[in-house]
């Protein structure tokens, strides 16, 4: 059985512009253990999906329709009191910004110890000691020393590696990181993911990665899905994805990779045009309006997603 | 630390150095000196007796010379004596200061325990009725002056219940029941007033930390709203308010010094008033020395409380 199931999940925003379909009718799924790559660029849903499953989209926010089954529970039809029980305990979320995400006048150690107090009852002390073991997990050097410290002192990298322990803390079945890198020096990016990849195979949590980093995917994901528009264009395990993309949105994204073993190209192919507006969503395919291929068939109604095979689906109804 | 106090203390003296001056002069220069109202009272004006009185006093001297022997008396804590009563100015001020600073301690009190749950509860409830309804009593506490509803308090209570709030004083320690009785009425006035602005200051800061990326990481930990709010937001919201009651104080004496007019508290605004009525030069210098102190005081005391409140401060 699948450890996360996202059954036609759709999410809309309220705004001044009028309600905003974030996510529409998507499906996905996470199995225990695997690194589920989640792909797609600003705007196209993938953060939204990713605060839906946590149920931490404010006030703004509202799941339209849809299911979110968690190990066998509907986590939409959770309470309030109920989703706190879930969040940092059952499901833990690392985020973008490490520079903004800790709080600056918490000591870290007690940051690090809180889910456990919180969600296993530990006495302080003992949740401090735990957390100085977290720090060690994620190679942050001296941690015992570190737990006192406040996160205008630590680095970049080491308010991640902090967030990475925070979100370890407690065991999570699923770990949900969202851009977790972006915000860092390339240098780091790459040890701050495999950290985070050793340590989910290491405690058998799976991992969500929420990524527009292909060179991440490749690396790191078992599984890819490829968002636009706030919906899913195709999904597939990762070495497809790259080996035998499906959908032309896929594809365009696939030949904006620079290749660097071949000689240089003077322009990076580019996928042409805007991401659509949400506020006011094209009739059919969300990618219709920039997509090379595009036929009348394409503005009929959204695509329907399909099972290639077993494991590679796609939403599109082209036929080339 | 001891080193960054002391270096604070010594930066007071030259402000206090310019707010004395400035009191001493302007105050010489409000029309209808002291010894214009000694003589009327008297009904004796002839030029020799003017000429006497000045130099007993000794305001014939010059200006600077007054002042110089003014700051070498304060020096040795001296602040000079009445010009009508006689009494040494700093025994005067022992007995309003405690008096003013317990209406002023109240009031803050007050105002706190008012301003800052209303201001959180606003916040966390921004746009709703509740919301509304904080935001409109603040700005009318804002728009209201303190002496009118002083006003209001003194007189229709009286019409309406025969009843109006005491106007004895009794020392603290003496009856504390019939001080707090006393004091109570224009201490709740002048927290309401205060407490408007710090309020609406608490509640755009909490609304300003609620949007912050760490509090989505307490959220996402499984916090509740409230251990959220007050586990990892308040403390980072109240850092702006707590530099915003500083810079209340001074209102604070102003608006004392009103009520205590009205409620006829005796302490130092009751003295203040009388002193500028009376031309009481020492008196008003006095008073403004120590006002001043008090208030350069006051806000080196929140400087150093953000060391406290802000790790980031305390590191530097």
């Amino acid at each position: 059985m699948a450890l996360l199931e996202i059954d036609n999940l759709s999410v809309s925003f309220r705004t001044d512009a009028g309600r905003v379909h974030a996510v529409n009718n998507i499906n996905l799924h996470v199995d225990p253990g695997e690194t589920l790559a989640v792909v797609g660029e600003s705007g196209s849903g993938k953060s939204v999906t990713a605060l839906a499953i946590l149920d931490l989209l404010g006030e703004a926010g509202r799941i339209d329709n849809g299911s979110i089954q968690l190990e066998g529970d509907n986590l939409v039809q959770f309470s309030e009191a109920d989703m706190q029980r879930v969040r940092g305990d059952r499901i833990s979320m690392i985020f973008q910004e490490p520079m903004t995400s800790l709080n600056p006048v918490i000591p870290v150690g007690k940051q690090v110890a809180e889910p456990l107090v919180l969600h296993r009852g530990a006495s302080w002390p003992d949740a401090l000691a735990a957390a100085e073991d977290l720090l060690k997990q994620v190679a942050i050097p001296d941690p015992e020393g570190r737990l006192d410290e406040y996160p205008h002192q630590l680095s970049g990298g080491m308010r991640q590696r902090v967030m990475i322990a925070m979100a370890l803390a407690c065991s999570p079945k699923l770990i949900i990181a969202d851009e977790p890198t972006t915000a860092l020096d390339v240098t780091v990016q790459a040890q701050i993911l495999a950290l985070l990849k050793e340590l989910t195979v290491e405690t058998g949590a799976a991992l969500i990665l929420i990524t527009h980093d292909l060179g991440v995917v490749a690396r790191y994901a078992d599984r890819v899905a490829v968002m636009y528009g706030g919906r899913i264009m195709e999904t597939a395990p990762a070495r497809e994805i790259y080996g035998n993309p499906q959908h032309p949105y896929t594809r365009g994204l696939m030949s904006s990779i620079p290749d660097l073993s071949g000689p240089i190209a003077d322009r990076l192919p580019t996928i042409e045009g805007q991401p659509p507006d949400l506020a006011n969503p094209p009739p059919g395919c969300p990618f219709a309006p920039r997509c090379p291929h595009v036929s009348t068939a394409c503005n009929d109604g959204v695509p329907p997603f399909e099972w290639l095979t077993p494991t590679h689906g796609r939403a599109c109804v082209g036929h080339e | 630390m001891q080193a960054y106090i002391a270096r604070r203390l010594i930066a007071l003296l030259p402000t206090l150095f310019f707010a004395s001056l400035i009191v001493f002069v302007s105050m010489r220069l409000i029309p209808g000196d002291v010894i214009d109202l000694m003589l009327a009272q008297n009904d004796i004006a002839t030029s020799q007796d003017r000429a006497r009185i000045e130099s007993a006093l000794g305001l014939d001297q010059p200006l600077l010379s007054q002042y110089v022997s003014w700051v070498g008396g304060v020096l040795q804590g001296d602040l000079g004596r009445s010009l009508w009563q006689n009494t040494p100015v700093t025994e005067q001020l022992k007995a309003s200061l405690p008096i003013t600073f317990e209406l002023g301690f109240l009031a803050l009190i007050i105002a706190l325990t008012v301003a800052i749950p209303i201001g959180i509860y606003s916040a966390m409830r921004q746009d709703t009725p509740g919301d509304y309804i904080a935001r409109s009593f603040s700005l009318l506490m804002l728009a209201i002056p303190s002496f009118w509803l002083g006003t209001l308090v003194m007189v229709f209570p009286s019409v309406w219940w025969r009843w109006s709030p005491p106007l004895e004083y009794v020392p603290f320690f003496e009856d504390p029941i019939a001080n707090l009785n006393h004091m109570l009425v224009p201490a709740i006035l002048l927290g309401l007033s205060m407490s408007a602005v710090t309020m609406r200051m608490t509640r755009t800061m909490m609304l300003e930390v609620l949007r912050q990326d760490y509090v989505r990481t307490a959220r996402a930990k499984g916090l509740s709203e409230n251990m959220m709010v007050f586990r990892h937001a308040l403390r980072n919201g109240l850092i702006p308010v707590v530099t915003l009651i500083g810079l209340q104080v001074p209102l604070l004496i102003g608006g004392a010094v009103i009520l205590e007019q009205i409620f006829v508290v005796p302490g130092m605004g009751l003295l203040l008033l009388e002193a500028v009525f009376q031309r009481d030069y020492p008196v008003i210098s006095g008073i403004f020395l120590v006002v001043g102190l008090g208030v350069l005081l006051i806000n080196l005391l929140i400087d150093l409380s953000y060391g406290f409140l802000d790790p980031k401060v305390r590191h530097q």
